[in-house]
């Protein structure tokens, strides 16, 4: 084998000299292979006009009709309250506190879901013990334990904070469990007649394999952490941006209602912008596609 | 490279008395029974039958994913109890790991050994050199053909240096032409490596291309019904396929495997109830309709 690669070295590489591309077939080649997304992100950007559109018509109207758009904001007074609303450190602060809230109980969920789901997965009298009393208190909207939540921890934040843990933490753990029972039996023997025992099967093959369905829960939880972040600040909170926006209601601040329903929208889908950046980072073979 | 290349062949496999079954609602289902194997050091063997007939149960059991219901599978006289890196298995489903890249998938073994990294990486790549993938030591296995896939499969379970090589129908999947590149690249690899290779296919052309010896069974529960010696010199060139030696081996390993995939199939229909299919036996066997 090695006399057969100085063979090959021993020709000389003759490519013909090609000249580089100029930058119009370039261009043209780009827009070739992108073409897909670029009519997809036009069409995007047309669609969230059209609505902007409808919203400014259906407001400055204040058309009646089943719903009743009298005391609706327009997008121009929100955007009027959000130029104000940049400067208020208050606002910012809002917005800091649900993203810490955020941060904290998401973060638990990952960490106490993740590792549980993993061995739940591996060791069937783990999996039979935990299992009946997640599948009893899975179907309780995190927003229900509200109540419990004020009585079970000491400050309003930590309670919260549980909220959001616990929106968060059932999809992961659920989502973990299923990818450990897709695990392709198959790449488990490969691994074993290659000399893996339990801990490098456990390492790199369940962990792995599983990780495509763990991302799944990590979004989805991330999903519900919000959705449960924001029902516990309307209900119980001083601060965040889910109280913000109710207090907008109660003071009559109707452009701030829109205001922060749109800040939530904007950091829900950031939240999970950042997951899916993160899975592509951890799953270099599934981006590659 | 120099521990795979051991100039004293070893990995004698011996199957005694071996018989298997599975358990299942309706009972026990006699998959093997009453099977006598063995391959010696440095052979290449092959076995051939039909469909259900229990080959891989029989491999899986040499693996040391199944234990035997009776009987005793032994490599070089000790005792096979689990599966081993001294046992290397190449599956008839691709199963390179998605997350890993070519280049670590041959490395795993060697992984799991212990070895460091730096020299780990220099063996896998001098392996697919040896098997013309070093172009494609950094792509995910998701973007290799099958035919190259298992190639990669077949380096993988070599890179340990295993004493015998267990394959259950790697080629099952590959098209014509791929799957005789194949067969000579596995040629090469066993001739150069100096292991024991037991063989599960349902090609008899591959079986008798490719080995020393042949084992066919019957149909379920499976046993062995004829173990047929092949005299072919070596090496093997694609135009022996058609000399007469060749054929008459081939010819008469049909005959053997042929009453055997009707044996099944004719149980199956027996299974199904003839009377729905309007086909009328006029007390002839099956065999003798078809
Ligand atoms: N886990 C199992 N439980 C019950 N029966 C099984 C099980 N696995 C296999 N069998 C049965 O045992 C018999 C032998 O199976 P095996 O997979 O060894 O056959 P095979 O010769 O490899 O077939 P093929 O050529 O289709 O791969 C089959 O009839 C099959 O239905
Ligand atoms: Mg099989």
């Amino acid at each position: 084998m090695p006399a057969a690669i100085a063979e090959a070295e021993r020709v000389p590489a003759v490519t013909p000299p090609v000249a580089p591309p100029s930058f119009g077939t370039l261009a043209l080649r780009w827009y070739r292979l992108n073409q897909g997304r670029l009519r997809a992100t036009a069409i995007g950007i047309i669609s969230l006009l059209a609505f902007l559109l409808v919203w400014h018509l259906l407001t400055t109207y204040r058309v009646v009709f089943f719903v009743r758009f009298t005391n609706v904001p327009s997008p121009v007074a929100v955007y009027g309250s959000f130029t104000k609303a940049i400067h208020d450190p208050k606002f910012l602060m809002h917005i800091v506190l649900s993203c810490r809230r955020i941060l904290v109980g998401f973060s638990l969920a990952a960490i106490v879901g993740v590792p549980l789901g993993l061995i739940m997965g591996r060791f069937k009298l783990v999996h039979e013990v935990i299992f009946p009393v997640a599948e009893v208190l899975r179907p309780i909207p995190a927003i229900a334990w509200v109540p419990m939540a004020i009585m079970l921890w000491p400050t309003n934040e930590q309670s919260i904070v549980f909220i959001t843990f616990l929106g968060s933490f059932f999809p992961i753990l659920v989502n973990t469990l299923h990818g450990m029972t897709l695990v392709d039996p198959v790449l488990v023997r490969a691994a074993q007649c290659l000399g893996a025992r339990e801990r490098a099967i456990f390492r790199e093959v369940y962990f792995p394999a599983s990780l495509p369905h763990i991302f799944t829960g990590l979004t989805v939880g991330m999903g519900v952490a919000w959705v449960s972040l924001i029902a516990a600040e309307m209900i119980s909170g001083q601060y965040g941006i889910g109280y913000f926006t109710w207090e907008a209601y109660s003071l009559v601040q109707y452009a701030d209602i829109a205001l922060g329903m749109i800040a939530i929208g904007v950091l829900g889908l950031g939240s999970s912008l950042l997951i899916r950046g993160a899975g592509h980072l951890v799953m270099p073979w599934r981006s590659t596609r | 490279m120099s521990e795979m290349l051991a100039s004293e062949p070893k990995g004698h496999i011996e199957v005694k008395n071996f018989s298997l079954s599975y358990d299942s609602i309706e009972g026990p289902v006699q998959a093997v029974t009453d099977t006598q194997i063995h391959v010696k050091p440095g052979e290449f063997v092959s076995i051939v039958g039909p469909s259900g007939c229990g080959k891989s149960t029989l491999l899986n059991a040499v693996a040391g994913f199944l234990k035997p219901t009776t009987g005793i599978v032994t490599v070089d006289g000790e005792r096979v109890n689990g599966p081993s890196a001294e046992r290397g298995m190449v599956f008839q489903q691709y199963s390179l790991f998605p997350w890993k890249t070519v280049r670590e998938n041959v490395e795993f073994g060697l992984k799991m050994r212990g070895m460091p990294r730096s020299q780990r990486e220099r063996a896998a790549r001098t392996l697919l050199g040896l098997a013309g993938l070093e172009a494609f030591e950094k792509h995910y296995p998701e973007k290799l053909s099958g035919g190259m896939k298992q190639r990669v499969g077949i380096v993988r379970a070599l890179a340990t240096g295993p004493k015998v090589l267990l394959l259950d129908e790697p080629f099952g999947a590959l098209d014509a032409q791929t799957r005789v590149i194949m067969q000579q690249i596995l040629t090469n690899m066993w001739q150069r490596l100096k292991i024991s290779v037991l063989f599960v296919t349902h090609d008899i052309d591959e079986a008798i291309f490719l080995s020393d010896r042949v084992y066919c069974m019957t149909a379920r529960p499976g046993s062995i019904k004829a173990e047929i010696p092949i005299p072919l010199e070596r090496p093997r060139q694609q135009s022996m396929m058609m000399s007469s030696e060749f054929l008459a081996l081939r010819r008469g390993l049909m005959s053997l495997i042929r009453e055997e995939s009707l044996k099944a199939m004719g149980g199956e229909i027996n299974d199904m109830g003839m009377q729905g299919l309007n086909i009328e036996l006029h007390g002839h066997s099956l065999a003798d309709v078809i």
